[in-house]
């Protein structure tokens, strides 16, 4: 095995790992602010086809990513709307917004299964230029890659340095206290939930208009519950989730590795890994108070009445 | 649900009933009426897609039979989601259920495939149902013991399922002509069907399942003790109910129905074994229970219409030239209003 395909294989994790971090990261911010959602499935698929759609009839793959994101916002504003407004339940609202998803993307990308567009740019790693050309092209990168982690490290200097992220995470600890701490939990959850959507949706659009560069019907493939997954995995610490996604994405790498070293060991086992590993972790912090979830996620915010 | 009725008696027990009749009309209204402004952007014609589905589903006998159909696994999925609800679980792990008890159910079909009918349907049903219960075990039993939380592991085991067939399918079960599939099961093997219609014995397994969770929740002392487990957990546990036992048994039990549920979707609708074959049918049942209060009737009123709307889509595809997951979006559309409207049916488990 030689150096160039264990590159090979880290460059493909990084890949397929960053449309996974950036969902993360969004669902770090909306369990953070108590919102757990099930439906991001859903939001990944319609930013995806209409991010995918954008870049087809504008040809520029940029506009493409701006409406991914700003579409998979919009999208979690039908899951804010339901649980902080009218109050329902949030395992229900995702799931129902999940099915929402697959329908609309397969509407939206319909006109669009085959078309070929031109994907992000590829920008190299800064001082790879004097490698050899084999090398470089494994490690040009377009722009989303190059920003996922200063966008995870953003997202920890706002979740963790920021008034507003304070206010968040009151939010998603104690709504009531809060709320008498002069805060407005809804609004503050529909801001979390309209970021979170936002990043769902970047992470769409690199699937859809960086890495694969094409449409197809439910796509996603189950991203959206891995990112729910990560979550746990990373204990809604957005570095964390930096770990979490390059293990998970990892897998798929290291199947890849053993394969070209002549190993045979059924993808679909490896595929489990992340998930057992995650329950496995789990079971480690057993319980422990200090570790677990946001003491408010998926509980209804009734407000003073 | 029933116990909010007696304790305040002033409410007349038609008219709330008539109400909701009124007002889930009105919200089944609103989603047509979304719906078909979605389609009008399209380009396609409303009135004529709404024809469509209605003669698709209630217009003829065989259409009517197909919405049966689809409704089995919906019930029975709605079921094992509504009895681990009564204990307080949050049983979000029906779609692995499903995928494991169809695992089990195969295996038996496969290997004891010279067996006549009559001892291989009920091992594979039997074989179906401990697959789902052993799935439920591990988050009931981590449960339990106070290690993690249900919803999470449920869900989190959801995702590994899919993935232990296709292992299986892959390694070990495909057919020679085609990697994704097992052979098709033979006669012995399939749940027997009703007159003329694809509707299958696992319709009787949902009905007979509902009526006893009824029975058993209204008239037993498990009943009795299950829901005031549900009521206060720990009140239960301090006047000497197992409060453990009955959590960890409880979702073996939600789980043993969903892999009934498997069980009849591989044997009863397919015949055959494929991979992902479920596409939510686990998500959907813990719609269906969560929209219907974890109320028996409720859950089969709700599954008629959310079959009646799937089976359409059937026909959407082939009319209108729409891919077929569109019809997700009226389902999603139903299920929003029915969501964003409070105290749709009184009392709901949350």
């Amino acid at each position: 095995m030689s150096l160039l395909s264990i590159l090979g294989v880290l460059s493909s994790a990084i890949f397929s790992g960053t449309s996974l971090l950036y969902t993360t990261l969004g669902e770090v911010i909306g369990q953070r602010s108590g919102i757990v959602n099930l439906g991001l499935e859903g939001v990944l698929l319609v930013s995806a086809s209409s991010g995918f759609a954008v870049t087809v009839i504008t040809g520029n793959p940029f506009l493409g990513l701006l409406a991914a994101a700003l579409i998979g916002g919009l999208t979690n504003m039908i899951l804010g709307y339901l649980v902080i407004h009218r109050k329902a339940n949030q395992l229900a609202s995702g799931l129902a917004l999940m099915f929402f998803g697959f329908g609309l993307s397969a509407l939206i990308g319909k006109p669009y299964v085959g078309a070929r567009i031109n994907g992000l740019p590829r920008i190299p790693l800064p001082g790879t230029s004097g490698l050899p050309q084999l090398y470089t092209s494994l490690f040009s990168f377009d722009i989303l890659i190059h920003l996922s982690i200063p966008t995870a490290i953003l997202v920890w200097w706002i979740l963790f340095r920021t008034r507003w992220g304070l206010g968040l995470r009151a939010v998603g600890e104690n709504a009531d206290t809060a709320f008498a701490s002069g805060r407005d939990p809804r609004l503050i959850r529909y801001q979390a939930l309209f970021l979170s959507g936002l990043l769902a949706g970047l992470g769409a659009a690199h699937l859809s208009i960086a890495y694969t560069m094409n449409w197809t019907e439910y796509m996603t493939a189950g991203r959206g519950f891995i990112a729910v997954a990560l979550v746990i995995f990373s204990r809604w610490h957005p570095m964390r989730a930096i770990v979490g996604a390059l293990v998970f994405s990892g897998a798929v790498a290291f199947q890849l590795l053993l394969q070209s070293s002549g190993v045979q060991v059924s993808p679909f086992l490896l595929d489990t890994i992340p998930y057992v590993l995650t329950i496995l972790v789990l079971i480690a912090w057993g319980g422990n108070r200090r570790q677990s979830a946001p003491a408010s996620l998926g509980c209804v915010y009734h407000g003073t009445e | 649900m029933s116990q909010t009725a007696k304790t305040f008696p002033r409410v007349s027990l038609s008219n709330p009933l008539v109400n909701n009749l009124i007002r889930y009309l009105l919200m089944i209204l609103l989603a047509l009426l979304l719906f078909g402004i979605i389609l009008l952007v399209t380009g396609k014609d409303p009135i004529q897609s709404y024809r469509d589905i209605f003669s698709a589903t209630l217009g003829s006998t065989y259409g009517f039979s197909e919405v049966l159909l689809a409704m089995i696994p919906m019930l029975l999925t709605a079921l094992a989601v509504a009895l681990p609800a009564r204990v307080g679980l949050i049983n979000v792990g029906g779609e692995g259920q499903v995928y494991i008890g169809a695992a089990f159910a195969t295996w038996g079909a496969l290997a004891f495939q010279n067996k006549p009918a009559w001892i291989l349907l009920p091992l594979m049903t039997l074989l179906g149902m401990i697959g789902g219960a052993l799935w439920a075990f591990v988050p009931g039993y981590l449960k339990s013991i106070g290690l993690v939380n249900e919803t999470i592991a449920t869900l989190l085991m959801n995702s590994i399922a899919p993935k232990i067939v296709g292992f299986l399918i892959f390694g070990f079960w495909h057919s020679p002509m085609d990697t994704v599939k097992t052979d098709n099961f033979v006669s012995a093997a399939r749940l027997p069907t009703f007159f003329d219609t694809r509707v299958h014995l696992g319709f009787v397994f949902a009905l007979v399942l509902l009526a006893l969770f009824w029975f058993i929740m209204k008239y037993t002392r498990w009943g009795l003790e299950m829901r005031a487990i549900g009521g206060n957990a720990q009140a239960a546990r301090r006047n000497g109910i197992p409060l453990k036992g009955y959590l960890v048994t409880v979702m073996c039990i939600g789980g043993a129905i969903a892999g009934l549920a498997g069980m009849a979707q591989v044997s009863g609708f397919y015949g055959v074994l494929l991979l992902n074959f479920s596409m939510g049918l686990g998500f959907m049942g813990f719609l269906i229970c969560w929209l219907a209060g974890g109320d028996p009737i409720g859950i089969f009123l709700m599954s008629f219409v959310v079959a009646v709307i799937t089976t359409g889509g059937n026909l959407l595809q082939l009319t209108q030239g729409l891919p077929y997951a569109v019809i997700n979006i009226l389902l999603a559309l139903a299920l929003f209003v029915v969501l964003a409207s409070p105290r749709f049916f009184e009392g709901k488990k949350a």
